[in-house]
């Protein structure tokens, strides 16, 4: 940080980028993640897309293989936290107080709250925003995104970021294609030229259709981060 | 990105500047680089921005400038680089998706300008 005087202001090079502190801090509680053996998974979509019922679903199939639990974040209520643990599964609810998505520090101090260090595997919901969840680095191991059917598959072009910092996309809805001019092989086209690298997996969280293949690509992503 | 959180971290870089040299009482302007392919809107940033400083004594008169920078996509294929607003992630010489963005997605606070 260098400094030059003007006749009454000095000017201070500050030469910083916004995401600095936030990226140090993100890789910080992935090493202590790695440490504790837990893996941290950042559930991003727009609101609707059926998180919560994703992640229902998600829990019958996963709960008695792995260690699990559920953070929830929002920017006010407590209906996600409450459903999650009506249905058995050990969650919390963290509140954003305004702010549209979460980033490493309020990740952490969720975590910390919550007792993560005999969980295997903790999904974090993040607030239903395609955009500012994208640019935040919240510590998670890996980040998935749920497009849903209605929503169009034209997203992936309308909000690159989403889909370049995923490692999974994950299509829902599909038991309603029918009634819809959804394109399925345009949705996997346009993903995948935003990263190439792209997961893809059809699901229906409401009839349960795939839920054991995105179980599984959970399973095996666990397992890979907790052996090394 | 919405305005909120850039501000939080402009005026939390202030007040650590201020902290470590000798207590800024008056901030003239706040020079930001924000690449082209960021999301954040000039314009949008800037009404923030206006709205936000009356609410803090020593930001109440600080200009916000901010300066654009381009857009740059390297492809990895054939090692040559092109606008990235124009052709996105596919390279326009060669049409491989091995490609990455060498610029254009800053959020930097270059300078302040303070005393």
């Amino acid at each position: 940080m260098g400094t030059e005087q003007t006749d009454k202001f000095k000017i201070i090079q500050v030469k910083r980028s916004i995401f600095e502190d936030n990226n140090k801090d993100a890789e910080k509680l992935r090493q202590q993640l790695k440490e504790e053996k837990t893996f941290l998974l950042n559930l991003m979509s727009s609101p609707g897309a059926e998180k919560t019922s994703t992640l229902l679903a998600l829990s019958k199939e996963l709960s008695w293989k792995v260690k699990m639990g559920v953070m929830e974040a929002d920017i006010d209520a407590a209906v996600d936290a409450e459903t999650m643990t009506e249905a058995g599964v050990k969650s919390i609810q963290i509140h954003t107080g305004g702010m549209c998505h979460l980033d490493a520090d309020m990740t952490r101090q969720g975590l910390t709250e919550f007792g993560t260090k005999d969980l295997d595997l903790v999904i974090l919901e993040n607030v239903g925003n395609l955009v500012c969840p994208a640019e935040f680095d919240t510590g998670a191991v890996r980040n998935m995104t749920i497009l849903s059917v209605p929503e169009g598959h034209d997203k992936p072009l309308k909000y690159p970021l989403m889909y370049e910092t995923c490692d999974l996309m994950v299509v829902n809805k599909i038991d309603v294609l029918d009634y819809f001019d959804f394109d399925k092989e345009k949705a996997v086209e346009y993903a995948k030229m935003r990263n190439p690298d792209i997961d893809v997996i059809f699901i229906s969280a409401k009839t349960g259709e795939g839920i054991p293949q995105l179980a599984e690509w959970i399973l095996k992503n666990v397992k890979e981060w907790c052996a090394s | 990105m919405s305005c909120n959180p850039v501000l939080i971290t402009i005026k939390s870089c202030i007040n650590r500047i201020s902290e470590a040299e000798n207590h800024l009482t008056s901030v003239a302007s706040v020079t930001l680089e924000i690449g082209e392919v960021s999301d954040i809107v000039p314009d949008y940033i800037t009404d923030c921005w206006n709205w936000a400083v009356k609410k803090t004594n020593y930001l109440k008169d600080a200009e916000l400038r901010i300066e654009r920078i381009e857009a740059v996509t390297y492809c990895e294929n054939c090692g040559k680089t092109y606008p990235t607003v124009q052709y996105a992630k596919i390279c326009p010489y060669c049409k491989s998706d091995h490609t990455y963005l060498l610029s254009g997605n800053e959020y930097n606070i270059r300078e302040i300008e303070a005393c």
